[in-house]
C-alpha cells in the first residue's frame, strides 16, 4: 500500500463508479421497506432498522424470523451472525484505510459489502478511502430513504398478503443467496441448512429453526479442510 | 420486544464492523473462522427462505408463496434485477389467490 494523491481521472472514476452503486443498492431498501411492514413492524421501526443496523442481509433476517412469529431476540441473534462477514471484511479493509480514533468509528457504521466491494481492490490508501467513503456514505443515504418510501407505501396498501408481499420475502432472500450458489459446496450447504430448518419447525419455537441452520455452516466448516481461497490480498 | 431486538441488532452489528477494522488480523484471520464466516450467510439465507415459504407457525405446507419463490428462480436464471425478483414473486402469489 503505497501513499500517493489520486490523479483527477482516477477520482472522477471512483466516484461515478461508487455512486451507481449507491443508486442500484438504494433499490433495495424499497423492497426491504415494504418487506419490513409487511413483516408486523411499524413504519418508524422499519426506518430506524435502516439507521442503526445499516447491513441489508442482517435485516431483512431480522424481519424475516419477526415474519414467521419467531421471538424478535432469534431474529437479533440470526442478524448478528449474517453480520459477522462485516467484520472480515474490516480485516481486509483496515491496513489499506488506515484509519485511527473517530474516522474509524464513523467508517465502521458504513463498512457493508458494496462499500468493501468498491474499495478491496484499489491499490492507494487514497483511491481505497474515496472508493469506500463515496460508496458507504451514497448507499447509506439512499438506503434509508428508500426503506422509508417502501415502508410508508407497504404500509398504505392494507393487508399485505393481497398483493403476495409475504411471497416477497423469500424472494428477496433467494435473490441475496443467488451469487453464492455458484460454488458445489455452497449448494450443498444450503441444501442441508434448509433441511435442518423444515425439520426443526414442527418442533421448536418460531425462529430457532433459522439458528439450528446457523450449526450447519459451522459442521461445513469443521468437514471441509482445502477450501479453496478465492483471492488473497 | 422488537424495539429491544433492534438496538441489540443495531449495537452487536456496529460492533463486528468496528471488531473488523480493530482488532490485530491474526486473532480472526484463521482458516476455519474464514470457512464457517462464508458459509454462515448461505446457511442462514437458504434456511430463513425455506421456513418463510415453507411453514405457517409449527405446520409445513405448500401454498401460493411457493409458486412465487418458483417465479423468482425463473427470473434470477433470466438474470433479472432485484425489484423485478421480489415484484415479480409478489404478483405471481397475488394472482394465485385470486383464482
Amino acid at each position: 500500500m503505497t501513499e500517493a494523491t489520486l490523479d483527477p481521472r482516477e477520482r472522477s472514476s471512483i466516484i461515478r463508479d461508487s455512486l451507481g452503486v449507491g443508486v442500484a443498492t438504494g433499490a433495495y431498501g424499497v423492497g426491504f421497506g415494504a418487506v419490513s411492514v409487511a413483516a408486523g413492524l411499524s413504519v418508524a421501526q422499519t426506518c430506524a432498522l435502516s439507521l442503526l443496523v445499516f447491513t441489508g442481509a442482517s435485516q431483512f433476517a431480522l424481519v424475516g424470523v419477526i415474519a414467521t412469529g419467531g421471538a424478535p431476540i432469534s431474529g437479533a441473534l440470526s442478524a448478528m451472525l449474517l453480520g459477522t462477514r462485516n467484520t472480515l471484511y474490516g480485516l481486509r479493509l483496515a491496513p489499506m484505510l488506515q484509519w485511527r480514533g473517530w474516522r474509524r468509528a464513523l467508517a465502521a457504521h458504513v463498512l457493508i459489502d458494496e462499500s468493501t466491494a468498491m474499495s478491496v481492490t484499489r491499490e492507494t490508501t487514497p483511491a481505497a478511502r474515496l472508493g469506500f467513503l463515496t460508496t458507504g456514505v451514497s448507499v447509506f443515504v439512499l438506503w434509508n430513504v428508500a426503506t422509508c418510501a417502501g415502508a410508508v407505501a407497504g404500509n398504505a396498501i392494507g393487508d399485505p398478503r393481497t398483493y403476495g408481499l409475504d411471497a416477497a420475502v423469500g424472494a428477496a432472500f433467494l435473490a441475496l443467496l443467488w451469487p453464492r450458489l455458484h460454488s458445489r459446496r455452497n449448494q450443498v450447504v444450503a441444501v442441508v441448512a434448509a433441511a435442518v430448518a423444515l425439520g426443526a419447525v414442527p418442533i421448536v419455537p418460531a425462529g430457532v429453526p433459522v439458528l439450528a441452520a446457523a450449526a450447519v455452516a459451522l459442521l461445513a466448516g469443521i468437514l471441509t479442510k482445502d477450501q479453496p481461497q478465492e483471492q488473497q490480498p | 420486544m422488537i424495539w429491544v431486538a433492534m438496538a441489540i441488532t443495531g449495537v452487536g452489528c456496529y460492533l463486528l464492523k468496528l471488531a473488523g477494522l480493530s482488532v490485530p488480523p491474526r486473532v480472526l484471520e484463521r482458516p476455519l473462522v474464514e470457512r464457517v464466516a462464508d458459509y454462515i450467510p448461505v446457511a442462514l439465507l437458504s434456511a430463513l427462505i425455506a421456513v418463510q415459504v415453507f411453514s405457517r407457525g409449527h405446520e409445513l405446507g405448500i401454498d401460493a408463496r411457493a409458486l412465487g419463490l418458483g417465479v423468482a428462480v425463473v427470473l434470477l436464471l433470466l438474470r433479472a434485477p432485484f425489484l423485478v425478483v421480489v415484484s415479480g414473486a409478489a404478483l405471481a402469489a397475488a394472482l394465485v389467490r385470486l383464482l
